[in-house]
């Protein structure tokens, strides 16, 4: 807090200057690259303990880099595979933002998956233009009406989150488990629990397909990154969004100013479900066609990790989940290339969760890279 | 703190949440006794036939044959009258002991009809509620134990499918017991590593749950895949037989169920008996109750909070462990990828259920395999029902008894915060 | 067993809570430590009992020095503290409770309960402390709860018992027959040490007494000579002075009537007790008092945080004993909390956001669905020019400011609306000299413009300096009201500590 000579700002002094301090870059830039790193090393010593041999290793990651970078194909592929645990990570971050915990994303992608995949091979003959929003819409809808019953029984009976979520998601399994093995989801003709395919009509339009027709790339992502602005839009540009992060960083404050928490977060809930329902329909509209237990992918628990590792900001959200989409499409490489299962990029993600959501961690194993205290917890 | 909306009469809101739950309870039973009789009863036809015996019985019991309908209807006119009882005064003293009465009658209902002019092996049936109930009752301790010292564990799921995992791999190396006792090493390792996470660098306790299942879901399906699917004899651990308790287990029904089970199912009971014992009889428990309801109290008794969270964390991790182990050396003898599948989180459920006290988690269990050991046998009967809804019962009875519907679930009180000593 | 501290001084960052200070420590006496909130009594308590290590000075057992790690130490040395806050289980009963640290045992490390209840009940016999050993301490009324913390420090062997504000919560019959216990546990031979910061008791009890102020021992008293005059100038005796230049009274119509409020806490308990008064425009008044007796819940009852039991809120001719805190903010009640990072300010909110935190559904701030940053902006760094707010930029968090520009910064939002009444708790709390001095100014300028202000502080200089007229709350009602002219030093400070004047 420096003045020049002439004595304290002026108002239009004042309206200009943004100051970032050496400790909030610290939280948000260092820890989560290196919780990365470290991830990467683990995973690279699990490689040695299962008695893969340096070479491979070798060959591992640097199929994990070509597989999500090398090319144009892999670029599609990290683009693809980050489209819907993006998605689910804007929802997530938006919870965290108001002080709430979906880990009922899972449930919430299931249910807007199987809406979606029911409108999406319903109705033929509609337009691509109404049939593919429409079913689109319907997914984000189920999925955000899944998510307001926890908000609904936490503002109203004060059921913690955390545990109707989770109960939400076992539900959501058994459920679509059902809805697979009986009409009129299950295709006809199948004995395994598997859907009707999606027609033409709903399926999101390749996007590179004049590049190369292989390339999966969808108009997903399309999606993903209109409904990162969306959610930037609403968070920093809103009344509703001021109200969101008052109420998650000061509850009691913001209550007193008037904030009315009970209806904040059920919308909260109930937005953060339908971003959630739409990657379930994004999922099988854009590069599945078709439903079939475990479509999800973990999506709903991988948002988490891309939420934290994006430190719940809009932005940040789109490079973690570029980040994770990089992790799988690599991953895939790896699998093929060099021999390693892709289940040890699950290893990795679930080590970067650990070591994100630690920061006093990071600080201790790396003291030479922090020099500020820490900053205030979230 | 936080401010009500409302001026808080404490004696008078506790009265009015106990009426409340009261007539919701009775309009519960009168429901029930409609859906009863209407569905249950006009659809039924014959008798319902119950197998009582099993090969190898000592005293062969006959069956017991019940007349569906008549059977039925007695019952929805028992669930009217308990139904009504609820709206006259003074019900509320009993109003949750006749909730559960009826509501087991319901289910005995239920199993009537679905068996009508069928039969059924009654036996067979609570024998499997019992193996099942298993890694949901000891589930549900690991939860009692973390959560009784304020942490919450929601990497239950992990660390079964880590004792799973390491039994099956130990258990196929060095033997079955050499196995179990690494499962259980395994398991408290797991358990150190929540509470590292937890306590001493304040992960957020959900969060480092989630982690660890992530974390021991991904472990297992890379080493499954990597290096099990190739080296065969890595993943064929013996299973533990059955041991037959002399005398007891000739008791007809009681003997099958209890007492014709292998170690796994004894030493649940064990456990969960020491378990109990620890939690209300030493001096042990009492602290660690104490840190877990009023954590700076105990700090300022000289109690060591940070080191009784560690240990009981710890302890849950072991019990996780021997309980994944049931998994493989109790059951299938190899490891599959997620074999679990989603059994921590109902032990999660049943610890709720159970009221945060192991012998309550263990009934919570119980009513948790049954429905599971039910779900199974349905579909051998064919009944409309579709299993996946009853796969859901526990669940969603969670959601009921965690929004408060059907009374109130308190967890310790200082459950969910990190403890940091100014 | 005599107890010394010597030179004990303790610091906690910039604020020194102990300074150098010295006190002894009897057996078969009580020593009242009387001081007000703040003075460091507890702290000193605390660094006695173990629970703080002090930054220097010594601690001194029948004049051998002793070193305390933690808590345990301290009790194994036989000195017991029942805290102003109970430290009790809640869902534990009183035998549970007692023996928490030192249970008895049996066979397998069976835990004793019945060999514990036994010992509570020798225990309680033998000091007259009648409690149920099985009772459960939440369903206990808190006179009660108050003995199980007695017999705890008992059950340890203490010999020195420290009691910190005990008879804050009890009522007058708890009062008296805790003084009861505290004569026979003297004349058992303990040596007993009673905070407080009520005169009347003290005299009542004590044998000797220390006066501590701004973490200094300022004077001694003997309870037979001493009069409640000479104790209370000295807790509370500063140089007063009337530096804010004031123009005359010049008041208007009513803004601002309470009728018969009462008010209840968490506990249930009656904190406020039928108070009655009223605001005008264009005066200030203050409510002077003690912390703890009402006027945290007054205040929350009157800007609408917290529901009254009964009575009546009116403002502006309108009835608000029901109404929201935002409907009282439209008519213009304005409100600066006494915990402003609690409930007046998000620390992690940029100054901007902060400025606009119960405003920013006005029309000018939010067109209904977006927020129109610019004008909050422009407003944001005008409260700060106004009110002279020192940050770098309006996009600094709150967190980084200093305490007296958060002040300033939450006084100058309420100050730069459309107010009629302001309502000001502990406005100068933890705020520096410079700051305080402007936000007293401010909030003089807003009286002489015609608004109504309401300030309740403990600071009773800040009362003096700034009421028109001033109203001292103790127990929960008004028990004296002065004006400028009749006000002064001695009088308050008798009617703050309950005596009556």
């Amino acid at each position: 807090m420096s003045f020049n000579e002439e004595g304290p700002p002026t108002t239009s002094e004042m309206l200009q200057r943004v100051v970032v301090a050496r400790g909030q870059v610290e939280d948000v830039v260092i820890v989560p690259v290196l919780a990365v790193a470290l991830a990467l090393v683990l995973g690279g010593i699990t490689m040695l303990l299962t008695g893969v041999d340096v070479p491979r290793i070798g060959a591992a990651f640097s199929a994990l880099f070509s597989g999500s970078f090398g090319s144009i194909s892999a670029l599609s592929e990290t683009l693809t595979a980050a489209t819907p645990v993006t998605l689910t990570a804007l929802g997530i971050a938006l919870g965290f933002r108001a002080g709430l915990f979906n880990i009922g994303a899972e449930g919430q992608m299931m249910l807007g998956g199987m809406a979606a995949v029911a409108v999406g091979f319903s109705f033929p003959g509609l337009p691509i233009f109404i049939h593919l929003p429409l079913a689109l819409l319907v997914g984000a809808l189920v999925g955000a009406a899944w998510a307001a019953i926890a908000g609904w029984l936490k503002a109203a009976t004060g059921a913690h989150e955390v545990i109707t979520t989770i109960m939400l998601n076992l539900i959501a399994t058994q459920l679509t488990g059902y809805l697979l093995r009986n009409p009129p989801i299950q295709k006809p003709g199948r004995h395994d629990p598997i859907s009707q395919s999606v027609l033409d009509s709903a399926m999101l339009p390749k996007l590179l397909t004049w590049l190369d027709p292989n390339l999966r790339l969808n108009a997903g992502y399309i999606i993903v990154l209109l409904m990162v602005a969306l959610v930037y839009w609403l968070l920093f540009r809103t009344t509703l969004g001021f109200e969101f992060r008052a109420s998650g960083l000061n509850p009691f404050a913001a209550r007193y100013a008037g904030m009315r928490s009970g209806l904040i977060i059920v919308v909260v809930m109930a937005i953060s479900g339908a971003l959630a329902g739409l990657a379930g329909g994004v999922q099988v509209l854009g590069v599945l066609g078709r439903a079939s237990p475990g479509f999800t992918g973990g999506g709903g628990f991988n948002g988490i990790a891309v939420a934290l590792l994006g430190r719940s900001h809009p932005v940040g959200v789109l490079l973690a989940g570029i980040l994770f989409g990089a992790l799988e499409a690599g991953g895939r490489q790896m699998q093929v290339s060099a021999g390693v299962r892709i289940d040890l990029i699950a290893i990795i993600q679930s080590l970067i969760i650990a070591f994100v959501a630690a920061p006093l961690l990071m600080r201790a194993a790396f003291p030479w890279a922090f020099q500020k205290k820490a900053a205030v917890t979230r | 703190m936080t401010m009500t909306a409302t001026a808080p009469d404490r004696s008078a809101s506790l009265d009015t949440i106990k009426r409340r739950s009261t007539l919701i309870n009775g309009w519960v039973l009168i429901g029930l006794a409609v859906f009863v009789a209407a569905v249950l009863g006009l659809g039924s036809v014959g008798d319902a036939t119950f197998r009582l015996a099993l090969p190898g019985d000592v005293i062969a019991l006959p069956n017991l044959v019940v007349p569906a309908a008549p059977y039925i209807y007695i019952v929805a006119a028992l669930l009217a009258f308990f139904g009504g009882r609820q709206f006259v005064r003074g019900a509320a003293r009993r109003s949750s002991l006749f909730l559960g009465l009826g509501l087991f009658l319901a289910v005995t209902t239920f199993l009537v009809w679905a068996t009508a002019g069928k039969d059924f092996s009654l036996t067979g049936m609570l024998e499997a509620t019992v193996v099942r109930a298993v890694p949901i009752a000891l589930g549900g301790l690991v939860g009692v134990l973390s959560e009784r010292v304020a942490v919450v564990n929601i990497g239950i799921e992990g660390m079964l499918l880590s004792g799973a995992f390491t039994g099956a791999i130990v258990g196929s190396l060095l033997g079955g017991w050499i196995g179990l006792v690494a499962a259980v090493a395994v398991g408290g390792i797991m358990g150190f590593i929540l509470g590292a996470l937890v306590i001493t660098y304040r992960v957020d306790q959900i969060i480092a749950g989630v982690a660890i299942n992530l974390f021991a879901l991904g472990l297992t399906s890379y080493v499954t895949s990597q290096v099990l699917t190739v080296h065969h004899e890595f993943n064929e651990a013996p299973i533990f037989d059955g041991i037959d308790i002399p005398l007891l287990s000739s008791i007809p029904i009681v003997g099958r169920v209890f007492f014709q089970q292998n170690i796994f199912v004894y030493g649940a009971a064990i456990i969960i008996a020491i378990g109990t014992y620890y939690l209300f009889h030493t001096r042990w428990g009492l602290r660690a109750r104490a840190v877990g309801e009023h954590p700076e109290a105990a700090d300022t008794l000289g109690l060591n909070v940070y080191r009784i969270r560690y240990i009981n964390v710890t302890i849950g991790g072991m019990v996780a462990g021997f309980a994944g182990a049931w998994f493989t050396l109790g059951s299938v003898g190899r490891f599959d990828i997620n074999m679990t599948n989603g059994r921590g989180f109902i032990g999660l459920a049943a610890m709720i259920f159970g009221r945060w006290h192991p012998v309550g988690a263990l009934m919570a269990a119980l009513v948790f395999g049954f429905a599971d050991a039910l779900q199974q046998k349905l579909a051998i009967l064919q009944t409309p029902i579709p299993s996946e809804f009853l796969a859901m019962a526990p669940y969603i009875a969670t959601l009921v008894l965690v929004a408060g519907l059907i009374g109130r679930a308190r967890a310790p009180a200082a459950d969910g915060k990190p403890y940091v000593k100014d | 067993m005599e107890i010394e501290l010597r030179g004990i001084t303790k610091r906690f960052g910039a604020v020194t809570a102990n300074s150098d200070v010295n006190l002894t420590i009897r057996p078969g006496e009580i020593l009242g430590l009387l001081g007000e909130n703040g003075a460091g009594k507890s702290t000193l308590m605390n660094v006695l009992s173990g629970l703080y290590r002090p930054d220097a000075g010594e601690i001194l057992i029948d004049g051998k020095p002793v070193n305390f790690r933690d808590a345990k130490d301290a009790i194994h040395a036989g000195i017991g503290m029942v805290h102003q806050h109970f430290m009790l289980v809640p869902v534990f009963t009183v035998a549970e409770n007692v023996v928490l640290g030192v249970e008895p045992t049996g066979r397998f490390d069976h835990l004793d309960l019945a060999a514990a209840r036994r010992q509570v009940s020798d225990i309680s016999g033998q000091h007259g402390l009648s409690v149920d050993p099985n009772a459960i301490i939440e369903e206990m009324p808190v006179g009660l709860q108050q003995r199980v913390e007695i017999i705890k420090v008992l059950f340890r062997s203490a010999e020195v018992i420290i009691f910190d504000e005990p008879t804050a919560v009890l009522t007058p019959q708890e009062v008296t027959e805790f003084f009861v216990i505290i004569r026979s546990l003297r004349d058992a031979g303990k040596a007993l040490v009673f905070i407080t910061h009520k005169l009347g008791e003290v005299l009542e009890v004590a044998d000797r007494i220390s006066v501590l102020r701004g973490g200094k021992v300022v004077g001694e008293g003997d309870p037979k000579t001493a009069t409640d005059a000479d104790l209370a100038e000295m807790m509370v005796g500063r140089s007063v002075r009337f530096a804010v230049n004031k123009r005359a009274v010049n008041t208007g119509a009513a803004l601002l009537e309470v009728r018969d409020m009462k008010v209840l806490n968490e506990r249930d308990e009656i904190t406020v007790d039928g108070v009655s008064f009223e605001v005008r425009a264009g005066e200030v008044v203050g409510i002077a008092g003690v912390q703890g007796n009402g006027q945290t819940e007054l205040v929350e009852a009157i800007t609408g945080l917290r529901p009254a039991l009964t009575g009546a809120v009116s403002f502006l001719g309108h009835d608000v004993t029901g109404a929201s805190s935002r409907t009282r903010h439209r008519l213009g009640m304005a409100h600066v909390p006494e915990d402003r990072q609690k409930s007046g300010m998000v620390t992690d909110f940029t100054v901007a956001e902060n400025a606009v935190l119960d405003s920013y559904y006005e029309k000018r701030f939010s067109s209904g669905v977006t927020m129109r940053w610019p004008a909050v902006n422009a407003e944001a760094a005008k409260i700060v020019d106004d009110f002279d707010v020192r940050t770098a930029s309006i996009f600094s968090l709150g967190d980084h400011l200093s305490g007296g520009n958060q002040q300033k910064l939450v006084v100058g939002r309420e100050l730069s609306r459309d107010i009629k009444l302001m309502v000001a708790s502990q406005p100068t709390r933890g705020v520096d000299v410079g700051s305080i001095e402007y936000i007293h100014d401010r909030l003089i300028a807003a009286r002489d413009s015609g608004v109504g202000v309401l300030i309740v502080s403990t600071e009773l200089d800040e009362i003096m300096s700034l009421a028109d007229r001033i109203l001292v709350m103790f127990r929960g009602r008004i028990v004296a009201s002065f004006t400028s002219e009749t006000a002064n030093v001695k009088d308050i400070g008798l009617a703050m500590a309950g005596v009556a004047a």
